[in-house]
């Protein structure tokens, strides 16, 4: 086993063994906060709240993806290659743009309830995606398409079988940014009631109820860290070959919140 | 047929068809109600209407004129709609809401943010095709810029439902500036003396860069609502235990602390980024000349990796801004609370009101270390 992979198991380990236990530590929160009585959050089963995490984060991370790739793929295309800078420049002054942001002007236009979130997250989603597909096509060296032009294949050919084997670990780590920040917004969605692991915490702050707070942070901190280990899992086999690790020094996207 | 301009053309036509096919201005009897949407050729404009020939205008020139024609004729019309369509929603609402005390409210409606939106992305575009120097284009947008202020501070805008929230909430958005501003700089001011000193270090001990650099990923992954969570518990204890701090689980100093935490990592980068690309022949060079460590550190070092370390601390300060719109979950205050206080009460208004400012002190922020970044550039 790998690093990465050993990190992500104990990550994965740690998450589950905290889901199972919490709900019984009673005794280990009395000894933290003496003076309280209701030390653990019993509205709902941290197992459900991490289940419907993963499914809001989940379904818009797969519908940005689709989206978000296809987008930059499209202007990166001889055909779309006009639109190129117009994406630039919208990615580009997107950054200013908090993703709670988002979350907070779809809310009171759609209405309360989870589908004003999946949409925020995945109208923020698509932004590292098409971001990561752009850096990946660009970073496909010249020759390995004049390679591929040189044997015959044909623009499609060349795209699936030589740019996206090529573009697919950068790829991958634009959607690794994405996945984390909405683990993040997907949290922040609990202020409007959406049932995710946000809740102890937005519960327990309004309620200066510290313990759940606790509960809450550690285990969307804990989620959010083995989600991320499973992406740098997933992308060291696609690194091996070619070494497009970014240098730590090299400044990537943000991603916070 | 082909285009001759098809990104700026298809802008055009976004403009237009959002123009036309949603709400341009929203009329509600009341703030709480989401109110009745009026297109552009409903809302009462009077010969305002006239001004939807140009964006026709840009669709024509995108169409067939030539690129030079598009530019001296569309720059001009691009920045006029920028200026012109909020003043039009303002005079609408005057119309529609005389009384700037009464319950009637007038909102800008998906036509108006739409067809703005996507002129401001058109005349970007042209300003990118124009090849203009840095300093010529912001200068185009510190004019628009000025101009939507002056209609601001002159009234024109008064009557709409957003400058009444504003004019309800005047003193809570006066301090929420003040809080926001002094969370982002007290938390990137230490944050980047922190980064210099550790992407200082990683430069010098390579041993080191591995693990700095896994712990400042792995703060950089948590969520920001778990790192504030995380660290109520803790400061509360310590503000309970040792009196004299005047720090508590809840308010200013979590959320600084929690910024500057997310800041170490893109400050950290960015430092070594900047020493990384120092060409190892101006190193060598110095030390020919018979320069000691320090004095390469500070005389040839630190000075040419100064703009990649400013993009730093550009990037650090921009992601501050946002973040610290979270702050407000855990009573640091800011714009945050004004946003969270409409997304509870479901006030689209109010939820503005909290969110544009952050978006204009973040674009406000890049804009400024742009410049300077440029000056330092053109030093060199």
């Amino acid at each position: 086993m790998s690093r990465v992979q050993s990190a992500l198991a104990l990550s994965l380990l740690a998450l589950i063994v905290l889901t199972g236990w919490l709900p019984h530590a009673g005794p280990a929160f009395a000894l933290l906060f003496p003076d309280r009585d209701r030390l653990i959050y019993r509205q709902d089963d941290f197992a459900d709240l991490i289940l419907a995490h993963l499914a809001i984060v989940g379904a818009s991370s797969l519908l940005a993806a689709l989206l978000g790739s296809g987008v930059a793929l499209a202007a990166t295309r001889r055909w779309g290659l006009a639109f190129r800078p117009l994406l630039e420049t919208l990615l580009a002054v997107s950054q200013a743009l908090p993703p709670v942001a988002v979350l907070a002007v779809a809310t009171p236009l759609i209405g309360f309830g989870p589908l004003p979130a999946l949409i925020a997250l995945f109208l923020y989603g698509l932004l590292p995606i098409a971001q990561g597909m752009l850096a990946g096509l660009d970073s496909v060296p010249e020759g390995a398409r004049e390679v591929a032009r040189g044997l015959g294949m044909t623009p499609a050919q060349t795209l699936w079988q030589v740019e996206l084997p090529l573009a697919a670990p950068v790829v991958l780590a634009g959607l690794r940014t994405s996945v984390t920040i909405n683990i993040g917004t997907a949290a922040l969605a609990s202020t409007v009631g959406v049932k995710t692991l946000g809740l102890p915490i937005i519960i327990g702050l309004s309620g200066f109820n510290t313990p759940y707070v606790l509960q809450g942070a550690v285990l969307v901190g804990l989620l959010a860290l083995t989600v991320d280990l499973a992406f740098a899992a997933l992308s060291e086999p696609l690194g091996r070959w070619r070494a497009p690790q970014p240098s730590p020094g090299e400044p990537t996207l943000a991603g916070a919140d | 047929m082909t285009w001759r301009a098809p990104v700026p053309g298809a802008l055009a036509l976004g403009t237009l068809i959002s123009l036309w096919s949603l709400p341009f201005v929203r009329f509600a009897p009341n703030r709480l109600l989401t109110g009745d949407g009026l297109a552009w050729w409903r809302a009462p404009l009077g010969l305002g209407h006239w001004a939807a020939l140009l964006p026709c205008g840009l669709l024509l020139l995108a169409w067939r004129a030539q690129s030079r024609a598009t530019r001296v004729v569309g720059l001009p019309a691009a920045a006029l709609w920028l200026v012109a369509l909020p003043w039009l929603a303002g005079m609408a609402a005057r119309q529609m809401a005389p009384e700037v005390d009464g319950l009637a409210r007038v909102s800008l409606g998906a036509g108006f943010w739409l067809s703005w939106g996507l002129m401001a992305l058109l005349l970007g575009e042209l300003l990118r095709e124009a090849a203009w120097p840095v300093w010529r284009r912001v200068l185009l947008w510190v004019g628009v810029l000025l101009a939507l202020l002056a209609e601001l501070s002159g009234g024109a805008l008064d009557h709409l439902s957003l400058l009444r929230e504003y004019a309800n909430h005047q003193d809570a958005f006066n301090l929420a500036f003040g809080q926001h501003v002094q969370l982002v700089a007290l938390s990137v001011a230490p944050a980047a003396l922190l980064g210099a000193s550790l992407g200082l270090l990683a430069a010098r001990r390579s041993r080191v860069q591995g693990a700095l650099f896994a712990v400042l990923n792995l703060i950089q992954t948590l969520p920001s609502i778990a790192l504030f969570g995380l660290l109520v518990a803790p400061l509360a204890w310590l503000g309970e235990h040792v009196p004299g701090l005047g720090i508590a689980g809840i308010g200013m100093a979590p959320g600084i602390l929690a910024l500057t935490l997310y800041s170490l990592l893109p400050m950290t980068r960015g430092t070594l980024a900047g020493l990384q690309q120092v060409p190892a022949a101006a190193v060598d060079a110095a030390r020919g000349m018979g320069m000691g460590s320090w004095q390469i550190l500070w005389q040839v070092e630190l000075p040419l990796a100064l703009p990649v370390f400013l993009t730093g601390l550009r990037i650090t300060a921009v992601q501050a801004v946002g973040l610290a719109e979270v702050a407000a979950l855990i009573g640091a205050g800011g714009f945050g609370a004004i946003m969270f206080q409409g997304l509870l009460g479901s006030a689209i208004d109010l939820v503005l009101l909290g969110v544009i400012p952050v978006v204009a002190l973040a674009i406000a922020v890049d804009l400024l270390f742009k410049l300077i970044i440029a000056g330092v550039a053109r030093h060199d």
